[in-house]
């Protein structure tokens, strides 16, 4: 039998010190019953000799002092992981609310998980085809990584993570696929948006989604990402699949920790956020990658908007110091009815190089990759300049450029968010494009691929 | 021995009662797992103890056991090609226990306990020896010999020595009744034995252009790399590690990416040493306390790497450590701080910060090691800065800043353009500058540091003139000027930036470095004849030579009178385009 205890003697915020207890571990979980009946759970933060400090996760309301009991379950916060899990929607806690039946478990795991062994990872290096060309092209993503999208309030980042999960695969293969989507804090609307289309699209029947809305508790949300990654190392590890996780919104994600470490009156860190959310952070996005001797992989999609779309906001910036690169979406772009408005020139995938080229999408990649991007950044700036000094200012080769860069907007970011090209469409697209430069501006391109690609010169 | 009882439990920190016998600083066992900890502060009989694992599921009553010893290091042949997590233990062994994750409680000696190694005296019985006297070597890889030396606090007659197949616990030789193996124990924390330091004189040559010829660190010195993310510290940090002419490399991946250290152990075993001609990982200790191993491993990590450091420098090697990033390290220590509830300093970081940072830097130096044969030792650290957003004013930076002697400022504006690597060459220093041009002027070049500073006061005179073109246009601006502006650019985009995916242009000698820059700037000078003789700016901007020498860089360290060819080419075309302006003008 669990001890009961009556003893809640202070609650702050999200937090309760039950006095008086004896045996509570760190971490562990704890379960309370209101006064009214009502259950809610939470997990220990700090324990002394006889007094326990606890995490609400539905937070402190309604609670009475007096009438309130507190278990404590001899176990840290756990989920039950079974591959039926697949096809499921459930809340932030890893509860159904489907309608469906309960999950019966092959096993209980620890959401928080264990660091991978940097010894046993293999470097990611197959392409996934996102059918993005900005993303395929530019900013190759490959499994195993972790990609975020930088977005902004009011921007398409769920078009584009939608567009993503339904559209990625990886070239050549029929490896099981599954998609691990987690929300933190969205609106009903943004939720139902993603359930609705994973519905028509049929990859509903290969996702798992654990949704905590923005009504939902806050300090939930602090768990949710861990659910999420919980079921994915046993669907990737375990069962051999391939998961594509898309979490959203760290923002949202960060808020709730904030909200923690103010109503422990922790020394906060920059903008209020705790000291630790670069170890937090890295603790969840650390958690994408392949492993030696198994099949499956994780990738991370993780959205977040930037407050003020300030990207050195900590938020963005912790993010940017862990994941390996960054798809930025930019509100300029985004005006000019452009869409997915990526900006190619801030985004990067840091691990690009080991996912292109002959044997993994085709050998012009790396060359054109580079010269489509200096041409943009070529043409921005000759736009720029004739904003200033008027078009007349500009060189022939400049014009060229500008013509050119608009070009690129129009036709190769533009695609919209039900076009699905192949990486060999987004190739020949890109070639297309650098047609509209002189020849011999195309410095970055080896001269051999110019003949094939553009035909010979005499 | 009296056993400690946990009274609290917060995250990464405990405290127990109970531990008036242990000492500060002591490595304790926590709880029925045995998780690893230290003890970093004692009040009365009650220990604050920082764990080394993951504490989930550790409660008050618990026991804590103290070992009596404080957090070191095994030292001894092996540790090269090793990779070690914060606290030495191997990583490779950890995956054959418990497979992909690191499970809590697991436990491998850093040293392999069988194998066997062919150790050869150099000492005699009879010698008297003292501490940091060479008794013998072992070949420790193809490159390095590892050299066993006495101990400190060991001293008298050799009483036996043989040579021999040893294990690393076995007795080697016994002086005045001791016996001594192969194995030597370090506290992390604590900087080993040397007679005295000396002033770093000679660069550590890298083959970097930016580093060697305008930023160049000496052997022994320190160095930081402040940026912000995706600017480029670790592949400068890598590229070091490749490049860098020192006998060790000590890696240090601190709370960074586990896909990071995957790249090195892929990587690093591939490449051949510019130096040696064999494997990288002949010379190469990695320590990885990734970002989402447990933060107190990650403050240790830091030592550990050190203290490995020393001990290959005691040897009389030259090592260079790396940290990536010394700013993981450094909020490990403000988290610990904080769950101390320690007085906080700026931005909440630990007061005693600014005097950590220095006690970890002045770790490096060049020194007379121990013992009778006056052997000199190097150790160069260069550690990468995560400056939040970018502002350098932030504590870690500028605690920095205060104690390294280089300081390679990367810049996002020039990361963004892809100029790599993005060191900003204005606002960039290094304090070792007139040593190494006296050192290279000596013994390399005697014209190497004229030619550096006139490419210098080109870059800095582009930025003066480029403000003018910014706000009337390049057309008012004089030849002369315009030359300048033209040949800074050749400076930055033929110079500067260095592809270090690129198979030559990865690195590059200090003589292709000298040949690179002549050319550059012999250019400039008979451009400038050229102007005076009639050339318009814009015919030598489109001279052909110029295509050749933008690809300069990828001329092979084996065909260097292709250098001779442009500079003869660049001689004709000029002497063409002034005959034909002449013969105009006539
Ligand atoms: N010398 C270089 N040559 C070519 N590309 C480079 C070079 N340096 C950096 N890059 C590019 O910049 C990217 C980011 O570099 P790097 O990983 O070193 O950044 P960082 O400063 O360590 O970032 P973080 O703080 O997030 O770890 C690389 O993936 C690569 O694409
Ligand atoms: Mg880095």
């Amino acid at each position: 039998m669990l001890k009961e205890y009556q003893t809640v003697t202070e609650i702050t915020g999200p937090l309760m010190l039950v006095t008086d207890v004896s045996g509570v571990k760190y971490e562990e979980l704890v379960e309370i019953q209101m006064q009214t009946g009502e259950k809610r759970r939470g997990k220990v933060l700090e324990v002394g000799t006889d007094n326990a400090l606890v995490q609400l996760f539905e937070g402190s309301d309604g609670i009475n002092m007096k009438n309130t009991k507190v278990r404590f379950l001899g176990k840290p916060q756990e989920l039950g992981v079974s591959p039926d899990m697949i096809g499921r929607v459930f809340d932030g806690m890893g509860n159904p609310i489907d309608n469906g039946p309960q999950i019966i478990a092959d096993e209980r795991r620890d959401i928080n998980g264990l660091p991978i062994n940097p010894f046993a990872r293999l470097y990611p290096s197959e392409f996934i085809q996102t059918g993005v060309s900005a993303i395929d092209g530019l900013n190759t993503l490959v499994r195993g990584q972790k990609l975020p999208i930088f977005s902004g309030s009011g921007l398409p980042h769920n078009q584009l993570a939608a567009q993503i999960a339904r559209q990625a695969q990886v070239l050549g293969t029929d490896e099981k696929f599954a998609v691990i989507f987690a929300a933190m804090g969205i609106t009903f609307e943004e939720a139902e948006f993603f359930i609705n289309d994973f519905r028509e699209s049929g990859a509903i029947d290969r996702a798992v989604l654990f949704i905590n809305l923005a009504n939902d508790p806050t300090i939930e949300r602090v768990s949710t990402p861990r659910m999420a990654l919980t079921a994915a190392e046993y669907l990737a590890f375990d069962e051999g699949m391939h998961v594509l996780v898309i979490l959203t919104d760290m923002t949202n994600y960060a808020d709730a920790l904030r909200e923690v470490s103010s109503a422990r009156k922790e020394v906060p860190g920059r903008r209020g956020y705790p000291g630790y959310l670069y170890t937090d952070l890295s603790q969840i996005y650390e958690r994408a990658g392949r492993v030696k001797g198994k099949a499956g992989s994780i990738t991370q999609i993780p959205i977040l908007t930037m407050p003020e779309d300030d990207i050195t906001h900590p938020i963005p910036d912790l993010t940017g110091y862990i994941t390996e690169g960054q798809i930025i979406l930019s509100r300029e772009i985004y005006n000019r009815n452009i869409n997915p408005p990526i900006n190619v020139l801030p985004s990067l995938s840091r691990l690009k190089d080991k996912g292109i080229g002959e044997g993994k999408t085709r050998k012009d990649h790396a060359n054109t990759m580079n010269q489509i991007y200096a041409g943009v950044a070529r043409g921005r700036d000759a736009k720029e300049l004739s904003t200033i000094l008027g078009e007349s200012a500009l060189s022939d080769d400049d014009l060229a450029f500008a013509r050119y860069s608009d070009a690129f907007d129009e036709r190769y970011v533009n695609q919209g968010f039900y076009t699905d090209r192949t990486i060999i469409e987004t190739l020949d697209l890109g070639w297309d494009l650098l047609k509209i430069l002189p020849r011999e501006e195309l410095k970055r391109i080896s001269d051999a691929l110019l003949d094939e690609f553009l035909g010979k010169v005499d | 021995m009296k056993k400690g009882v946990i009274t609290k439990v917060s995250g990464p920190l405990i405290e127990a009662v109970n531990m008036e016998n242990a000492n500060i600083h002591d490595v304790v066992e926590v709880a029925e797992y045995k998780l690893i900890g230290e003890i970093i502060e004692m009040r009365r009989d009650k220990a604050s103890i920082q764990v080394y694992e993951e504490t989930t599921g550790v409660g008050p009553g618990e026991q804590v056991v103290t070992t009596g010893m404080p957090l070191s290091v095994e030292l001894g042949p092996g540790m090269l090609g090793q990779i070690y997590d914060g606290i030495q233990r191997p990583l490779n062994e950890l995956y054959d226990l418990s497979g992909e994750f690191i499970d809590r409680g697991i436990t491998a000696p850093p040293l392999d306990r069988n194998k066997v190694w062919r150790f050869e005296p150099s000492a005699q019985v009879g010698d008297e020896v003292k501490p940091g006297d060479i008794l013998g070597t072992v070949k420790e890889t193809e490159v390095i010999t590892l050299k066993i030396m006495v101990p400190p606090g060991v001293e008298g007659k050799i009483e036996r020595i043989e040579a021999g197949d040893y294990k690393v616990e076995d007795s080697v030789a016994t002086i005045s009744g001791q016996d001594v193996t192969m194995i030597q124990r370090w506290p992390v924390r604590r900087g080993r034995p040397y007679q005295n330091k000396i002033d770093p004189v000679r660069p550590l040559m890298t083959g970097q252009r930016v580093i060697d010829t305008f930023f160049p660190v000496a052997k022994g010195g320190t160095a930081a790399i402040p940026g912000p993310f995706g600017s480029g510290k670790t592949v400068i940090q890598h590229q070091l590690a490749k490049w860098a002419d020192a006998d060790i490399i000590v890696y240090i991946g601190c709370g960074e990416r586990g896909n990071e250290m995957t790249d090195v152990l892929n990587e690093f075993p591939e490449i051949i040493d510019p130096n040696t001609g064999k494997s990288l990982m002949e010379k190469v200790v990695l320590i990885a306390n990734t970002s989402n191993m447990p933060v107190a491993a990650r403050e240790a990590s830091i030592y550990t790497g050190v203290t490995i450091g020393e001990f290959y420098r005691d040897m009389g090697y030259s090592v260079a450590l790396m940290a990536d990033s010394t700013s993981r390290w450094a909020e490990a220590l403000r988290e610990m701080s904080g769950r101390l509830e320690e007085m906080p300093g700026d931005e909440g970081y630990p007061a005693y910060l600014g005097s950590r940072v220095a006690d970890f830097y002045e770790r490096a130096g060049v020194v007379n090691c121990l013992g009778s044969d006056n052997r000199t030792g190097s150790l160069t650290i260069i550690g990468a800065v995560s400056p939040p957003g970018g502002d350098l004013s932030e504590p870690v930076t500028q605690s920095t800043l205060r104690i390294v002697k280089v300081f390679w400022g990367l810049d996002y504006a020039l990361s963004h353009s892809r100029h790599f690597p993005a060191i900003n060459w204005l606002s960039s220093y290094s304090l070792y500058q007139d040593k190494v041009d006296r050192y290279i002027d000596e013994n390399i070049s005697d014209s190497f540091s004229d030619l550096r500073k006139q490419a210098m006061s080109l870059l800095q005179e582009e930025q003066s003139l480029q403000e003018i073109v910014r706000l009337v246009g390049q057309d008012t601006l004089s030849d002369e000027d315009q030359l300048k502006l033209l040949t800074a650019k050749s400076l930055r985009e033929d110079f500067l930036q260095q592809n270090a995916f690129d198979d030559i242009d990865t690195y590059c000698s200090l003589e292709k470095q000298k040949r690179m820059l002549e050319l550059i700037l012999t250019f400039h000078d008979h451009a400038l004849e050229g102007i005076v003789k009639g050339l318009y700016i814009r015919e030598i901007d489109r001279m052909k030579v110029r295509e050749r020498i933008t690809r300069m860089r990828f001329i092979p360290e084996d065909e260097f009178e292709k250098f001779e060819d442009i500079r003869v080419e660049m001689e004709a075309e000029f002497r063409t385009l002034i005959a034909d302006r002449e013969a105009q003008d006539a």
